[in-house]
């Protein structure tokens, strides 16, 4: 496992430049938006991996539920964490696009709601994860993440409704995207779930680490004599 | 489950005599929202027409914090001698606990929105345009869907350090569409322009979801050690 890691890594990276490259030279250049369109190339592949995140998440929550299993829970854990990351990329990315393109930074458009609702349930959801005490924390992460789920088509319809009762903005809607920039979007979402994926399994080997290091922790402060507390107490204070 | 109803009535019976005598979360939401309705009618100074359109948003804006000034005492009586404790040995439904907070919580706002309901009509000049019998179905319904969460959100928050402040972050994001459901609907029928219909059937929509989640998760969350 140690040596396919790098392996991964550098295949991960060369794949990211490879994308990046097709993105900024290889697509052509959008007629009406312009070179700020190439854009599109990062945020997309964002939220689609977002998603898919936050949907392994809610698997990972209700498998923890049924089963509680450790592994469920880190899984649940590190997906959401990685998933926030990525939201807050596509939310950041948006604007600025928007702003050259729409003239506006942001509009309660249907997506754009949906994904900040997203990004604020999870956020809600890690500092949940932060507060609560250890030995409850995954069984409480777990609920909240299945109201989460059971948000999100309340939310959609909501903001279905309230945005077609008020004017929409000019959005570039037309299904029709040119076959060299799906080619290069899909690329794009490779290498950037590649990227998600490598992220999620470094920091799910932390994780496992940090618990192995805290019950051990835990062990021998239970099993040293009284007198002798002071350094497993300075180790706790160094990590 | 025969025991569901009956232990139900008894939780409630307690809660509601507790808070008849002692007066404190009917009390702290009242003045509260007070405070939040004269503070918006000074800083804003709406003219009738504007505060017809903006005061679906005051009103539940007010509401919402004083609820959770109620749900955050909800469960803090139980913890009290252990209450919480011997309630989870004990071989009664974690349900019939639940249920009968959620109505106490249910009852405490319905009560809150009566009372405060007049101050506002006098602070903003308000006068409904539309079908003004619709508004005790979006209070009902609305209430019932900060409560029920509220509820729930507040027990998982007893598990955590500084609930106090855990609860409105928990509660929030997920309250989400039911805020936006009970503002748009109360400002539907308040200036007459467009029908509250949809936005009723989602309230009940999210109010049906979120009863039978809770109720399915609470077990889990009352256990949890």
């Amino acid at each position: 496992m140690k040596r396919v890691f790098p392996i991964l890594a550098v295949l991960t990276a060369a794949l990211l430049s490879y994308a990046l490259y097709e993105a900024l030279v290889v697509a052509p250049t959008e007629l009406t938006m312009g070179d700020v369109q190439r854009i599109f190339y990062y945020h997309v592949p964002s939220a689609w991996t977002a998603f898919i995140l936050f949907s392994i998440n809610f698997v990972a929550s209700v498998v923890y539920l049924i089963r509680r299993s450790n592994k469920a829970d880190i899984v649940a854990l590190v997906t959401a964490e990685v998933g926030v990351v990525f939201c807050t990329v596509v939310l950041v990315t948006g604007p600025i696009w928007a702003r050259p393109v729409w003239g506006i930074w942001w509009t309660w458009d249907l997506r754009l709601t949906l994904t900040l609702v997203l990004w604020l349930i999870y956020v809600s959801y890690l500092v949940l994860r932060r507060f609560s005490s250890s030995g409850q924390t995954p069984l409480l992460a777990a609920v909240l993440a299945i109201f989460g789920a059971l948000d999100v088509p309340l939310v959609y319809f909501s903001i279905w409704f309230f945005r077609t009762q008020h004017p929409q903005p000019v959005i570039g809607g037309g299904g029709f995207i040119d076959p060299l920039m799906l080619h290069v979007l899909l690329i794009n979402w490779l290498a950037f779930s590649c990227f998600a994926a490598l992220v999620c399994w470094s920091r799910y080997r932390l994780e496992v680490l940090q618990r192995e290091v805290d019950e051990t922790l835990a062990l021998e402060a239970l099993l040293e004599p009284r007198g002798s507390q002071t350094r497993t107490s300075q180790t706790w204070r160094a990590g | 489950m025969s025991t569901v109803p009956s232990l139900t009535r008894a939780t409630l019976a307690k809660d509601l005599r507790l808070e008849w005598r002692s007066k404190d979360a009917i009390n702290s939401m009242l003045f509260f929202s007070l405070l939040v309705v004269v503070i918006f009618s000074f800083s804003f100074d709406p003219t009738a027409e504007e505060s017809r359109r903006i005061a679906g948003g005051l009103v539940w804006v007010a509401f919402l914090f004083a609820a959770v000034v109620a749900l955050n005492q909800t469960w803090a009586r139980e913890m009290r001698n252990q209450v919480l404790d011997a309630y989870r040995v004990s071989p009664a439904p974690p349900n019939a606990l639940f249920l009968a907070k959620v109505v106490g919580n249910f009852i405490f706002v319905t009560v809150l929105q009566a009372l405060m309901t007049p101050l506002f009509i006098v602070f903003y000049n308000l006068r409904a345009l539309g079908p003004a019998y619709q508004l005790p179905m979006v209070a009902a319904l609305g209430t019932w869907a900060l409560v029920v969460n509220g509820t729930f959100f507040a027990a998982m928050s007893l598990r955590t350090r500084s609930r106090e402040i855990m609860l409105p972050l928990l509660l929030f994001p997920i309250s989400i569409p039911a805020l936006l459901a009970m503002v748009e609907a109360t400002g539907a029928i308040l200036t007459g322009e467009f029908s509250a219909k949809f936005w009723i059937v989602l309230l009940a929509a999210y109010d049906l979801v979120f009863t039978i989640a809770s109720l399915f998760l609470f077990g889990f969350v009352l256990q949890a050690e």
